[in-house]
């Protein structure tokens, strides 16, 4: 009975734990039916559990709660903040009841029926505070029953290790040994069974950091409701797991970091406001995994660190002398908050002055072997980054060699494998750099055997590529000699003075016993100098525009066309790029059309098809038909220029740019479409669209686009009938007699404001994306 | 109980080891480059499923590099979680010193210095008794 009981309760435990962000987002939208059916089922369990065990106290409380929600459910009731606070209250008190039960506390009992009773649809007392009751939980020490010792489990995870290394010893002995079918089989089942126990062991160990992860709504809550502050949390990466032990660890570290930036950094409303910032804080929790080790990265958008208070408190302290303080580089000063007895708070607060400082929390991480790194700056926020190990894993991961030398890349980090030569891929070089085309993508190439200086390798041409993506950052290519094979290795922590190069995530042995050191993707991105081109952001409004000019939709392909012309198009519409043979091209059917593959495309660029010989096209698509377009030969990629000249008449150029002194033209690629593509048909009664009259861009780019898409076009003006208008944002055009879909299209790609909601004119997702929900409602009032 | 020492030749010098800090006295062929690392690591090497970091003690010394050709002689040391293997000329013997280590009132010489431990009495000789560990964090660890 006592071992159903702790089930019981570490069931609870983990439930409540998991609906931590549920009864947040339940709050903050009450209607939502989804997470309110699964606040019920959790009651509901609760109810259904004490029962059996009888526990009475647990029984009501969540009877109470069941009943309440099952009225909402119902629609006897609609959930009001009362309500929703009651029932927070409850699930608390479960929550706290749950904890007593097992470490054997009383708790007292007197108000459980305060709390029932403001469950109840009759006004109730306002004695109950939801959250504000007596201690926070955090403060009592959580018991947390682990039923099997990590020790014994640590043992099992290197006794399992060792077998995987004698497994592939044993397999490269039997590859040199006679072959023999029987031991072959026996080998082969041994080996599946290793496989087998590694995986249910790995499996016992390793907790998705959600586990950590999933209090954290709650909590933020909670404190930033208690300090009249607002805090948005963004949390990323739950699905990155780890070791149980380790989550374990770096739960208290993270709790106080959490803490210290919305006590701390994060300034109340109106100060934020008059610093020009959103009224409401940023937390950004990230994890992910970059080799084997796990980053952790919490931003927050505060008022950062004051290093210069950090230092004279240090000196005071009697921790530096006044000379040595003046000597430290502001980020020495800002790494100052990890030293004893230092602290940026003024007064001591209940929320995080409890005595444990940022230098208890490094002494935690680095316990664990892990490293914090620190940046602030004044009025931005602080990053703050943790790294720990994954200790003793097993990845699986892909051999290669460069410059004679043989290395491991985790395989997870791998998007894909292309040989230098088969013309998947193509090699420039841009300066210095070298630059991978594939299918269209330009990616930054990085030689292996070159950043190793591991003596010279075969020319990236003659090699392999392959496409890292490393948990965070962007794609790359890494061009190596020779690809191996995939092979499950135990990687371990290389020593310090090799992990100093930064290149290397550990060390691992092959079948044969060789050390291979394993390749950190992310470290050699680093090594390499490639710059992080930030992924999008998921909210438009939560990064500022810095990331804007490496935006690949607004990078222009520069090249040379037939004729000799410097030319240019978005790099956006560049599918790939291709030779065709001359045969391949032919004039057929009132257009010149190139067959490629089993397709035949229409061609642009040039008059006739060549004599012989082979042509180099650019294969453009507008995401359903695709053209081709002859030209000479590949120049650079540049952003794409502010400042055009329209052509006089509409045609294949939409404007001529000036690019390092030379004139370039644009290409038009709506207008190639719309006279090179296949024509779609439109069909039934097609809606319309209202455009304002003498912009050229409007009418030689996005017109054809609009068209295509099978809008009739109409003439903006006053009293004009459409089912959508497309306005300027720059001029103030009159769109509030109008009463249709106004899209607005602003010509820079940064928002004016908070509240602009107009469209980057380049920007044709959202383009298109509007304009098909104004195609739905035209058809919906047609 | 007195100490064992290890003597050992390096960088064309006969110095001691304490015993208790080496685990095993191994020879090692073909190491594996470990590029970009600290000039004092060598590369790396295998024991049984262990991986060695190789340290070449003359560079740890700063006496230029150790030639890296055919059997290298290595005596095991484990340090801070990891396995090291210390680069030697040669590995002589093990005896019991005379007596405990006493402080070197003389200068040692440059790079010896960082690594020494004291001069320890080894029978015949006088030696300059060697912190391993020392000579695995590597020159560039002298401030910490």
């Amino acid at each position: 009975m006592d071992d159903l009981i702790n089930d019981f309760l570490a069931e609870t435990r983990d439930l409540l734990q998991a609906l931590g962000g549920v009864i947040v987002a339940w709050e903050a939208e009450p209607s939502d039916r989804a997470r309110l059916d699964e606040i019920f089922r959790f009651v509901h369990t609760v109810k259904g559990n004490c029962g059996f065990f009888d526990l009475p106290r647990l029984q009501q409380l969540s009877h109470a709660a069941e009943d309440a929600l099952a009225d909402v459910r119902a629609g006897r009731r609609t959930p009001d903040a009362t309500l929703v606070s009651a029932v927070l209250a409850v699930i608390d008190r479960i929550g706290e009841l749950v904890q007593a039960l097992e470490t054997g506390e009383a708790l007292a009992s007197e108000d459980d029926e305060q709390l029932i009773a403001a469950l109840s649809d009759r006004p109730a007392p306002p004695a109950v505070d939801a959250h504000g009751s007596g201690p926070a939980p955090e403060a009592k020490k959580a018991m947390r029953s682990i039923r099997l010792s990590v020790e014994l489990l640590d043992r099992m995870m290197s006794g399992v290790s060792d077998a995987v290394l004698a497994r592939n010893e044993l397999a490269r002995r039997l590859r040199d040994a006679p072959r023999d079918v029987a031991i072959e089989a026996a080998f082969e089942r041994v080996s599946a069974c290793i496989a087998e126990i590694r995986d249910a062991i790995t499996r016992t160990r390793m907790q998705r950091i959600d586990n950590l992860f999933s209090a954290l709504p709650r909590m933020v809550r909670d404190l930033s409701s208690d300090l009249g502050k607002q805090v948005r949390l963004q949390v990323d990466g739950g699905d990155v797991e780890l070791d149980r032990e380790m989550i374990e660890m770096i739960r208290d570290p993270l709790t106080h970091i959490v803490r210290n930036a919305i006590d701390h950094g994060i300034e109340p409303a109106e100060e934020r406001r008059k610093a020009g910032k959103e009224g409401a804080g940023q937390l950004k929790v990230a994890a992910r995994q970059a080799g084997n080790q796990i980053l952790i990265e919490l931003a927050d958008d505060g008022r950062g660190i004051d290093g210069e208070a950090l230092a004279r408190q240090a000196v005071a302290a009697g921790l530096l002398s006044r000379e040595a303080a003046e000597l430290l580089t502001p980020s020495q000063k800002t790494a100052l908050i990890f030293a004893p007895g230092v602290s940026t708070a003024d007064e001591v607060t209940a929320i995080s002055g409890r005595g444990v400082g940022m230098d208890v929390v490094r002494a935690n991480i680095e316990r664990i072997g892990g490293v914090v790194d620190i940046d602030s700056r004044t009025g931005q926020g602080v990053r703050l980054c943790i790294r720990v190990p994954l200790t003793l894993t097993i990845i699986p991961a892909l051999t290669v060699s460069a410059g004679g030398q043989v290395f491991a890349i985790p395989r997870s980090a791998i998007e894909e494998i292309l040989r230098a030569r088969g013309g998947a891929a193509r090699i420039d070089s841009v300066g210095e750099a070298l630059v991978a085309t594939i299918r269209g993508q330009r990616v930054p190439l990085v030689s292996l055997a070159d950043l190793l200086g591991a003596g010279a390798g075969a020319a990236a041409e003659e090699g392999k590529i392959i496409l890292l993506k490393p948990a965070g950052g962007g794609v790359y290519a890494l061009s190596v000699d020779s690809v191996h094979d995939h092979e499950e290795l135990v990687v371990k922590p290389a020593a310090p003075a090799v992990m100093a190069a930064g290149l290397y995530a550990g060390t691992t042995l092959a079948d044969d016993g060789r050390p291979i050191l394993l390749l950190d993707p992310s470290g050699i991105a680093q090594a390499a100098g490639l710059r992080e081109t930030e992924a999008a952001p998921a909210q438009p409004a939560a990064e500022p525009a810095e990331a804007m000019p490496g935006r690949r939709d607004s990078m222009v392909l520069l090249f040379r066309d037939l004729d000799g012309r410097s030319r240019a198009v978005p790099v956006a519409v560049v599918e790939r790029i291709e030779d065709v043979a001359a045969a391949a091209v032919r004039f057929s059917a009132g257009k010149l059309r190139a067959s490629i593959g089993e397709r035949i495309l229409p061609l642009a660029g040039c008059a006739a098809p060549p004599p012989e010989g082979k042509l180099r096209i650019l294969r453009l698509t507008d995401g359903t038909s695709e053209i081709a377009f002859a030209f000479a030969e590949v120049i650079d990629i540049r952003s794409l220029p502010i400042d055009l000249q329209p052509p006089p008449v509409p045609g294949e150029v939409a404007g001529v740019a000036l690019i390092d002194g030379n004139q370039v033209e644009l290409l038009d690629p709506y207008w190639l479409f719309a006279s090179h593509g296949d024509a779609v048909a439109p069909s039934g009664e097609a809606p319309v669209c209202a455009l304002p009259e003498g912009d050229p861009w409007i009418d030689n780019m996005l017109r054809p686009l609009i068209e295509s898409l099978g809008y009739r076009i109409v003439a903006a003006g006053p009293g004009v009938e459409a089912d959508i208008l497309i306005a300027s944002a720059d001029s103030a055009a009159e769109t509030e007699a109008f009463s249709g879909e106004v899209l607005r299209l602003r010509s820079r790609p940064e928002l004016a404001g908070g509240n602009d909601n107009s469209i980057y004119r380049y920007d044709r997702a959202a383009l298109l994306d509007a304009l098909s929900r104004g195609m739905a409602k035209g058809s919906a009032n047609g | 109980m007195a100490d064992l020492l290890l003597i050992v030749q390096l960088a064309g010098r006969r110095v001691a080891f304490p015993a208790s800090e080496v685990e095993a006295v191994v020879e090692l062929e073909g190491l594996t480059a470990a590029p970009r690392s600290a000039a004092h690591v060598a590369g790396l090497s295998a024991l049984r499923s262990r991986v060695l970091t190789v340290i070449d003690a003359v560079a740890s010394l700063e006496f230029g590099r150790a030639g890296l050709g055919g059997l290298l002689e290595a005596i095991v040391v484990p340090s801070g979680g990891h396995t090291y293997a210390l680069l030697v000329d040669a590995v002589e013997d093990v005896v019991e010193a005379a007596g405990p280590p006493a402080p070197v009132r003389a200068p040692a010489g440059p790079g010896w210095d960082r690594v020494a431990l004291g001069m320890v009495d080894a029978g015949d000789d006088l030696l300059l008794l060697v912190d391993p560990h020392a000579l695995i964090a590597g020159p560039n660890a002298r401030a910490a």
